[in-house]
C-alpha cells in the first residue's frame, strides 16, 4: 500500500485519495465481516461454539482500519469484536478466530506471519501489550507501528490510561482506537464518563486525539492512515475514537431489549454503516446490487470452508498441559502422565 | 444449623433465585445496603442475580458503575468507612485480577492498618468456575489465592439454602467477605430455602451425606462449592459397591470449621479433597496440612486430593478434561477405600 509521504509541522498529514480498488475492496470487506460475524453467531445458537460478540455496527472501522495499516509491517491487537474484519492481514485471522470461537486451543494461536494478537477477553490489558509492543519496535528501529482496538466502556479501565499516559512519555509509534458503539453490555457511555467524547481524554495524555464518524469507512481510513503516518515518522501516539452503534446484542448471551431503546437503535439503524458504504460507492458508480450479491455467497462459501476444516480438527484433550511453559516442568510432567494413565494411555 | 429460622414456610429456588431473594431481603432490612457493580442495576446483572433491585430500591442504593474492578472495590472501601454496607459485584471472579491491589492490599487490611478504627463490612460476590464453556478468564478457581490474604473470609455456598443462609451472614458481617458463587450451579442447584430470616454461621461446615455417626462411612470427602455437587454423584455412583462416603461441604474457607474436619478424619480415617482450582497451592493443600496437624496418628491412607491441572483454565473443548468430575472423584475414592 501506499504510505503516505509527508508530515507536516503539526502532524497535518496529506492523505492520498483512495483509489476505486481499494473503496471497493473496504466494501467487501464490510460485507464479509458481516456474514462471518452472523454465521459464528448461528454457530453458537445451533450449540456448535461458544459465546461470541457480533460485529453489527463496527464494519466501518475495521475496514477502515485495516485497510490504512501496513500488514507487512504493522501489529493489530484487537478486543474480541474485530476478528472477522482483519482478513487484509491475513485468512489465518479468521480461520482462528472459528477455531476459537469453536473452542478448540489453536483458535489462540494466529501463526507467523500474521501480525494480528488473539481476542482478549480481559478488558484494557491489550493496551499496554500494544505500547510495549510499540516501544520494542522503536528500541529495534523496525518500521511500522501497533493499532489497538478497545471499546467505549474499556476506557474505564486504569490499564487504558496508564498505557496511553506512558505510550505519550514514550512517544510510542502506537494508535489508540476506541470503538464507541454506546454500549459496554447493558452501560451506557454516559454511565462511563462525563467527558464530552473520548477523544477529549488524549488532553490528559499529551497526545494528539480525534474523533470520527465510525460508520464512515472513508472518514475511518483518513483518520488511522494520517495516524499511522505520524507513528512511523517518530511523532509518538493518537488516539482515535470511532463513533457508532452497536446494532446487535453485546454477544450471544444477551438479550439487549432489557435495556436499548428501540429508537435510538432504529435511528442507529438508518447509518448502518455497510448501507451508508454502499449508497456512497453506488452514487460513484463503483458499486451495483449484483456485486452486493456476488460478495455475500463468496463470503458464505469462505465460511462454509472455514467452519468445515475447523470442526474437522480434531483435538487432543492431553494438549491441555501443552504451552504453560517452554519445557513442562517435572511436576506437570508428571501430571500429564498421570492424565494420560487414567485414560489408558490414550486422550 | 441455622441460628434462626422464624419462619417455616420454604420455597424451591435455584442458587440464583436464592441469592436474588437474598439480596432483596437484605437491602429491605437495612438502608445502608448498597449494591454496585457492572451491568447490575438496568440489566439485573449478567445472570439476573441483582434483577428486581434497582426497582425496589432505587438508583442511589443500587449502581451501574464505570467498567473499572479497581474502583468498584476501591470506593468499597471508601463507602464502609463513611458508614455504608458495600455489597459490590465483580461480573466474573477472574476480573478480580484487576482489583487485585485493592481486594488484597486495602479492603483486606483496612480494620488491620487502622487498628480497629474502622469496621470492613464489605461483601465482594463474583462468580466463578467452569464447566459452562466460558470465554477465557471466566471460569478460574481463585479462591486459595485469596485465602493466603489475612483479613478476607472466604464463603463458597453449595446450596441455595447456604446461598441465602451463608450471603445474609456476610452482609451483616463486620468484615470484608469474598462471597463466590459456583457458575455451574446457579441455575442447576435447586433445593428448598427458608422464605424468613435465615443465617448460616460462617466456619460450620455441612454434611451433605454420610452415616449418623461418622464411624460408620469408609471415606470422607471435603470439598466446597460446585465441588460438592460432584462429590455428591460421585458418591451415589460408589454406592453401589458398597462403598459408604460421607460427603461434608466446608461452607467456609476462612474461617475454617477445624473440628469437624477433625472429628471426621479421627472416625473415619480415609479422605478425599476436592478442587477445582490448579492442584498446586490450592486450598486442598492447607486442608491436607491442617489434617496433618489435627488429626495425622487417625489415617488409616494418604489423603487423596483431586484437583484442576497445573495448567491455566482451558478452552471449551478441553474443559470437561480439566474440571474433577464425579468419575475422577470416584475414582480417588475408590483408590483411597482399598489403600492398605
Ligand atoms: C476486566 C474485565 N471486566 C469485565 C469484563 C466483562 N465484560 C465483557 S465485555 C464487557 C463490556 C465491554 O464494553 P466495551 O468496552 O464498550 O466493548 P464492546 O463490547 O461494546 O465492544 C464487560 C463488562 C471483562 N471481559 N473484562
Ligand atoms: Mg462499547
Amino acid at each position: 500500500m501506499a504510505v503516505p509521504a509527508a508530515v507536516g509541522q503539526h502532524g497535518v498529514v496529506t492523505i492520498p485519495s483512495l483509489s476505486d480498488e481499494t473503496l471497493r475492496s473496504m466494501l467487501t470487506a464490510m460485507l464479509s465481516s458481516r456474514v462471518y460475524s452472523q454465521r459464528v453467531f448461528n454457530l453458537q445458537r445451533q450449540g456448535r461454539a461458544g459465546t461470541n460478540a457480533p460485529v453489527d455496527g463496527s464494519e466501518a472501522i475495521l475496514a477502515g482500519v485495516e485497510h490504512a495499516l501496513d500488514p507487512s509491517e504493522d501489529w493489530v491487537l484487537p478486543q474480541y469484536r474485530e476478528l472477522v474484519g482483519l482478513e487484509r492481514f491475513g485468512t489465518d485471522v479468521l480461520d482462528r478466530y472459528v477455531l476459537y470461537a469453536l473452542g478448540h486451543p489453536e483458535g489462540g494461536h494466529i501463526p507467523e506471519p500474521t501480525r494480528v494478537w488473539p481476542p482478549q477477553i480481559s478488558l484494557a490489558t491489550q493496551v499496554p501489550h500494544a505500547v510495549g509492543l510499540a516501544w520494542g519496535m522503536k528500541a529495534r528501529s523496525e518500521p511500522g507501528c501497533v493499532l489497538v482496538f478497545l471499546g467505549d466502556g474499556s476506557t474505564s479501565e486504569g490499564d487504558f490510561y496508564e498505557a496511553c499516559n506512558f505510550a505519550g512519555v514514550l512517544d510510542a509509534p502506537v494508535i489508540v482506537v476506541v470503538v464507541n458503539n454506546g454500549w459496554a453490555i447493558s452501560t451506557p457511555i454516559a454511565r462511563q464518563t462525563r467527558a464530552k467524547n473520548f477523544a477529549e481524554k488524549s488532553h490528559a495524555f499529551g497526545i494528539p486525539g480525534v474523533t470520527v464518524d465510525g460508520t464512515d469507512a472513508i472518514a475511518v481510513y483518513e483518520a488511522i492512515a494520517d495516524a499511522r503516518s505520524r507513528a512511523v515518522a517518530g511523532a509518538g501516539p493518537t488516539l482515535v475514537e470511532c463513533v457508532t452503534y452497536r446494532l446487535g446484542p453485546h454477544t450471544t448471551a444477551d438479550d439487549p431489549t432489557r435495556y436499548v431503546p428501540g429508537d435510538e437503535l432504529a435511528a442507529a439503524r438508518e447509518r448502518d454503516p455497510i448501507v451508508v458504504m454502499t449508497s456512497e460507492l453506488e452514487r460513484r458508480g463503483l458499486w451495483t446490487a449484483a456485486d452486493t450479491e456476488t460478495t455475500l455467497a463468496a463470503a458464505d462459501a469462505r465460511m462454509d470452508a472455514a467452519v468445515r476444516a475447523g470442526e474437522a480438527m480434531a483435538v487432543d484433550q492431553v494438549e491441555l498441559f501443552d504451552h504453560v511453559y517452554a519445557e513442562h516442568t517435572p511436576r506437570l510432567a508428571d501430571q500429564r502422565a498421570r492424565f494420560l494413565a487414567d485414560r489408558g494411555g490414550v486422550s | 444449623m441455622s441460628l434462626a429460622s422464624d419462619a417455616a414456610a420454604t420455597r424451591t429456588m435455584t442458587m440464583l433465585e436464592a441469592i436474588n431473594h437474598t439480596l432483596h431481603a437484605e437491602m429491605a432490612r437495612d438502608d445502608r445496603v448498597m449494591v454496585f457493580g457492572e451491568d447490575v442495576a438496568a440489566n439485573g446483572g449478567v445472570f439476573r442475580a441483582t434483577e428486581g433491585l434497582l426497582d425496589a430500591f432505587g438508583e442511589d442504593r443500587v449502581v451501574d458503575t464505570p467498567l473499572a474492578e479497581a474502583v468498584i472495590a476501591g470506593t468499597a472501601v471508601g463507602l464502609a468507612a463513611a458508614g455504608m454496607v458495600p455489597v459490590p459485584e465483580i461480573q466474573f471472579l477472574g476480573f478480580s485480577y484487576q482489583a487485585f491491589h485493592q481486594i488484597a492490599g486495602q479492603v483486606a487490611r483496612l480494620r488491620y492498618r487502622t487498628r480497629g478504627r474502622f469496621d470492613v463490612p464489605i461483601t465482594i460476590r463474583a462468580p466463578f468456575g467452569g464447566g459452562v464453556r466460558t470465554p477465557e478468564l471466566h471460569s478460574e478457581s481463585l479462591e486459595a489465592q485469596y485465602a493466603n490474604i489475612p483479613g478476607l473470609k472466604i464463603v463458597l455456598p453449595a446450596s441455595a439454602a447456604d446461598a441465602k443462609g451463608l450471603l445474609a451472614t456476610a452482609i451483616r458481617d463486620p468484615d470484608p467477605v469474598l462471597f463466590l458463587e459456583p457458575l455451574r450451579g446457579y441455575r442447576m442447584l435447586r433445593d428448598e430455602v427458608p422464605l424468613g430470616e435465615h443465617l448460616v454461621p460462617f466456619g460450620e461446615a455441612r454434611t451433605v451425606m454420610g452415616a449418623d455417626d461418622p464411624a460408620d462411612d469408609d471415606v470422607v470427602v471435603f470439598a466446597w462449592s460446585f465441588m460438592v455437587e460432584m462429590s455428591r454423584r460421585a458418591a451415589e455412583l460408589l454406592a453401589d459397591e458398597g462403598i459408604r462416603v460421607r460427603v461434608v461441604d466446608l461452607r467456609t474457607l476462612v474461617p475454617l470449621d477445624v473440628d469437624t474436619i477433625r472429628t471426621c478424619v479421627e472416625a473415619i480415617g480415609r479422605v478425599v479433597v476436592v478442587q477445582e482450582a490448579p492442584e498446586t497451592n490450592g486450598f486442598a493443600s492447607e486442608l491436607i496440612a491442617t489434617i496433618n496437624d489435627e488429626a495425622f496418628y487417625s489415617l488409616e491412607a494418604p489423603v487423596a486430593r483431586v484437583s484442576g491441572y497445573d495448567a491455566p483454565y482451558p478452552v471449551g473443548q478441553l474443559e470437561d478434561s480439566y474440571v474433577p468430575d464425579a468419575g475422577r472423584i470416584a475414582a480417588a475414592i475408590r483408590r483411597t477405600a482399598g489403600a492398605a
